[in-house]
């Protein structure tokens, strides 16, 4: 069974010209293992809202690719946000959900999906049509690259392994996350303004 | 519907003014004209939601955007976005904008909102939420204005309660 780490490491590199959503645990840490960027944004909290945080970026900046990190712990608690996610299909949104069958870090309480709740078919039946369930890194690596490439929403459930760092806390303080993150988009927008100008 | 028009208007004008350009809203009677007024309006990014609480994310997605935006919900969808408020909102220093409809209180015929009416108040000070009413057509434009001043200076949550008064044409 594959890895996050390994899956977050096969496009690290991709990650680079798009802004990062991920939710609390795992995910963060090890995704901020491999190097943190300011263009990631980790949401310690406020579990469930790490796709309505991406889904406002991708409204909001609709020229600008937003790539979210999600868990089935965390969107376990708001499916319902697959249905606002279907119904406003920003085309510049990838959805990867993280699906190891737990709640990992509180000491790996087996969730709803490890009884056959199946996500994949949540977000298909929520009306996102491009929706793939993924368990090797080849096939992660593919429809990642796909899903940067498809200019549509797509939400894909990647099946990993319920391992995860020694510990969650990180060095990098929450606030100062925000205001590097935010920082970071209004460098961006400034810059696509002056282009802009520069080319009317 | 004695939903007032006008009125919906006032608060309306007073949330482009202020330069909203995102709204998620989840409907309730009081709110139907505001959401019509944000649906055909093409300069405004409406997003409905499955439950208030998404909303908060969006807003917060909204800010990192450079974005200003409110929340249109009632006070029960006030109640259902509560850790949404703490644990990012809060947490994160999010200038939220709510505008929350005051249902339960005085005057109200429906008996299921009245106990979510009663807990409205003093759930927004628990969290340390200031708040104002618009109560006033003539007064709506200041005190959003105010209200939205006021949370990006604090970078923290504040709400505007729309009461029965403002938003109800129907007499007691």
């Amino acid at each position: 069974m594959m890895q996050r780490l390994d899956c977050l490491r096969a496009i690290y590199d991709q990650l680079e010209n798009c802004l990062v959503v991920t939710i609390m645990g795992a995910v963060a840490c090890e995704l901020q293992s491999l190097g943190h960027k300011p263009n990631f944004f980790y949401l310690q909290h406020a579990m469930g809202l790490g796709s309505s945080t991406g889904l406002g970026l991708a409204l909001c900046l609709p020229q600008q690719k937003v790539v979210v990190f999600d868990g089935d712990g965390s969107i376990l608690m708001n499916l319902g946000g697959y249905t606002t996610l279907a119904r406003y299909r920003p085309k510049n949104l990838v959805h990867v959900v993280f699906d190891n069958e737990s709640l990992l870090s509180v000491g790996g309480f087996p969730t709803a999906t490890s009884t056959g709740s199946d996500l994949e078919g949540v977000a298909r039946a929520s009306g996102i049509a491009r929706t793939k369930t993924i368990s090797t890194i080849e096939d992660f690596k593919h429809a990642f690259d796909d899903a940067l490439r498809a200019n549509d929403l797509t939400s894909m459930v990647a099946k990993v392994e319920a391992v995860g760092p020694k510990g969650y806390v990180m060095e990098l303080a929450l606030l100062e996350n925000r205001f590097q993150f935010k920082r970071y988009i209004e460098r961006l927008t400034a810059e696509a303004r002056k282009h802009g100008e520069s080319k009317s | 519907m004695p939903v007032s028009l006008a009125n919906s208007g006032v608060v309306y004008d007073a949330l482009k003014k202020c330069g909203i350009g995102l709204v998620s809203a989840l409907p309730e009677t009081w709110l139907v004209h505001l959401i019509r007024m944000a649906e055909d309006d093409p300069k405004m990014i409406l997003v409905r939601l499955a439950k208030e609480e998404e909303g908060v994310g969006i807003s917060a997605g909204a800010h990192f955007a450079g974005v200003k935006s409110a929340m249109l919900m009632q006070n029960h969808g006030f109640l259902a976005s509560i850790n949404g408020i703490v644990s990012f909102a809060q947490l994160y220093r999010i200038p939220l904008l709510m505008l929350i409809s005051y249902r339960g209180h005085f005057g109200e015929r429906d008996s299921w909102q009245t106990q979510g009416g009663g807990v409205t108040e003093p759930l927004l000070r628990a969290l340390g939420i200031p708040y104002s009413f618009l109560d006033d057509p003539a007064k709506v434009e200041k005190r959003i204005a105010e209200a939205q001043t006021w949370a990006y200076a604090s970078l923290h949550p504040a709400a505007l309660l729309l009461t029965r008064e403002l938003m109800w044409e129907e007499s007691a």
